[in-house]
């Protein structure tokens, strides 16, 4: 390969400012192909799992160790993190808050941001790193050592086989994991703001039941089952491109954790908006902490 | 024998390879391959490492799809099939990997009964009694069944792997250097193995070895590949076609080479380059 290093764009075209336009142009344009064509790839395989999913069900014995890789084995990470950001959002929030003598609105507040934004971009997050990069790295080692090869010589269809369970685990699991986030995050929150800080409970909680809405718990589900998705789908392209080698396999693993997080957060972002629009078709009033 | 009885069958072949080329992101692996195998026929596939034999068989059952060209398997064009359809054509293939390829999540009995489950309606007794038995016929103990594959040996994980592509009774049985790796009497209770299971049912085999003495043992044609890179422009890749009594009157000194195992002028080449290229040249060949 580096005996005959492939001809850069620059080196076509001459020095001139003609020249050096054309091969900024030139290499712009191959940026572009080149996303276009992984973009491209990577639709066509959604579409084709997409497909598989609906021609045939899954074999329980695929099915069953994945629902329990992400629903069982991420709840105790999950909950102890929670736990820690709904501590974290009452100490931070309540001095600011002590300041103009609102201490008893820090319910609100807390549980509102944790079911609508934290809860699910932790559990998310959660997911991405314990089970979504584990499945890429497992893909990637087996698509490596020719086992994706080999389920598809044996007509098993690897899509059908390795991705669609994986899939079905992590849209229908991760609400689960988010409800969980939630829960221990509101009671964090309860622990440090009401027991440790003695902030009125009846307030507090009053405060509370006022601004959080089914609507918003409702905003969280659905924002992590299009995370959940996400997590799959991206880990799993990961895992079936995988580069050869020991070195590719641990590439495909960080690569499918990058991924997913820009993902979460820019799903998080362009549903956050969308669902907004929904919240004030339903509440024309608007929110209200105060 | 063999030519009647071929003749008898059918007068399609079972595998026939047009102007197939294949390449991966700009480097060209296959180019313009023609081969015909006719039903029952046992192929050996020649050639030295990198030249392109996995990529050869792998297009063949369609793993690898060709740039150009078609792949017909009895009169169908594998890359004209839907994925259900091809893998239902499948089943009429055994691909016995050059690394075994063996499932490292399941136990080797559950490697071996995987295709019996995936398509086979066999009760729970009856599969365990044909994974037991095409274990043995490998010479591998019963008490392996409940193994990981990463408790085996190399050489017993490779006889798992021709055991599980022998289970469902295929049509055509590819084998990837089944004996690389073994010892020479677990070498040879393979190349009877392969003999045998001709011998039982009219079964067509594709065998890529590097081991002299399997390959005359049960070709009845054997096609050498060359390395695109060491080819003249335009000349056939497909260097040999012939059978074993044609190879050993040869006259094309590559092939004299590469069957009596002598370096030739490749040593002059080595020594011409520098270090750093000889080096590279070693990692880039093994396949
Ligand atoms: N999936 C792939 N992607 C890129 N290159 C590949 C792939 N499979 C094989 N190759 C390349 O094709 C060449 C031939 O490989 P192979 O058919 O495995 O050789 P061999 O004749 O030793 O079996 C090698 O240079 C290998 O690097
Ligand atoms: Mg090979």
């Amino acid at each position: 390969m580096s005996t005959v290093p492939s001809t850069p764009n620059h080196e076509i075209f001459d020095h001139s400012y003609l020249g050096k336009t054309a091969s900024w142009v030139a290499d712009w344009g191959k940026l572009i192909l080149d996303t276009l064509v992984a973009f491209g790839a990577f639709s066509l395989f959604n579409l084709r799992t997409f497909r598989w999913m609906f021609t045939r069900l899954p074999r329980s014995e695929t099915i069953w160790p994945n629902f329990y890789r992400v629903g069982v084995s991420s709840l105790p990470v999950v909950a102890l993190t929670g736990t820690f950001i709904g501590m974290v959002l009452a100490v931070q929030s309540y001095f600011q808050f002590r300041q103009i003598g609102l201490e008893t609105r820090l319910g609100a507040v807390i549980n509102m941001t944790l079911v609508r934004e934290l809860g699910p971009v932790l559990a998310a997050t959660m997911l991405a790193g314990r089970v979504g990069s584990a499945m890429a790295a497992e893909l990637g080692t087996m698509r490596v050592t020719e086992q994706i090869d080999a389920l598809a010589a044996m007509g098993a269809h690897p899509l059908h086989y390795l991705v669609v369970p994986r899939f079905l685990a992590c849209l229908f699991l991760i609400p689960t994991l988010t409800v969980m986030a939630d829960f221990m995050g509101v009671a964090g929150g309860h622990f440090y703001g009401v027991t440790w800080l003695e902030i009125d409970i009846h307030h507090y909680w009053s405060n509370s039941i006022q601004a959080v809405t089914n609507f918003d718990l409702m905003v969280g589900l659905i924002k992590s089952v299009f995370f959940g998705a996400a997590i799959a789908m991206v880990s799993c392209y990961q895992g079936f491109n995988c580069d050869a080698g020991a070195e590719g396999v641990g590439r495909a693993s960080t690569n499918s954790f990058v991924q997913s997080f820009v993902m979460i957060l820019l799903l998080d972002l362009v549903l956050g908006i969308i669902l907004d629009n929904f919240y004030f078709m339903f509440y024309p009033d608007g929110a209200s902490f105060f | 024998m063999m030519i009647e009885q071929i003749m008898d069958e059918q007068q399609q072949p079972l595998v026939e390879i047009k102007g197939v080329s294949v390449s991966f992101e700009n480097q060209h692996i296959l180019r313009d391959v023609q081969l015909q195998i006719p039903a029952g026929e046992t192929l050996v596939l020649l050639g030295e490492s990198g030249c392109g034999k996995t990529v050869l068989m792998k297009t063949i059952i369609g793993l690898v799809h060709p740039n150009r060209g078609d792949v017909l398997f009895d009169g169908q064009d594998i890359n004209r099939l839907n994925d259900q359809e091809l893998s239902y054509l499948r089943l009429r293939f055994g691909f016995v990997f050059q690394n075994a390829a063996l499932f490292d999540s399941m136990t080797i009995g559950q490697n071996v009964a995987f295709p019996l489950r995936q398509h086979g309606r066999f009760t729970s007794a009856q599969i365990r009694d044909m994974v037991i038995a095409r274990l043995s016929e490998v010479g591998l103990p019963d008490s392996v069944v409940h193994k990981k594959p990463a408790e085996l040996s190399g050489g017993m994980r490779k006889r798992v792997g021709l055991a599980r592509a022998l289970i469902m009774n295929p049509e055509l049985i590819m084998y990837d250097e089944p004996t690389t790796g073994l010892d020479p009497i677990m070498s040879d209770v393979i190349n009877e193995l392969i003999i045998r299971t001709r011998r039982r049912n009219p079964v067509t085999s594709i065998v890529v070895t590097h081991d002299m003495n399997t390959a005359r043992k049960v070709a009845d044609r054997l096609v050498m590949l060359m390395p695109l890179s060491r080819l003249a422009p335009g000349e056939s890749q497909i260097i040999f076609d012939g059978t074993p009594a044609e190879l050993d009157s040869t006259r094309d000194r590559r092939v004299r080479q590469f069957v009596n195992g002598e370096a030739g002028e490749r040593l002059m080449e080595m020594r011409g380059e520098s270090p750093a290229e000889a080096t590279e040249t070693s990692h880039g060949s093994q396949s």
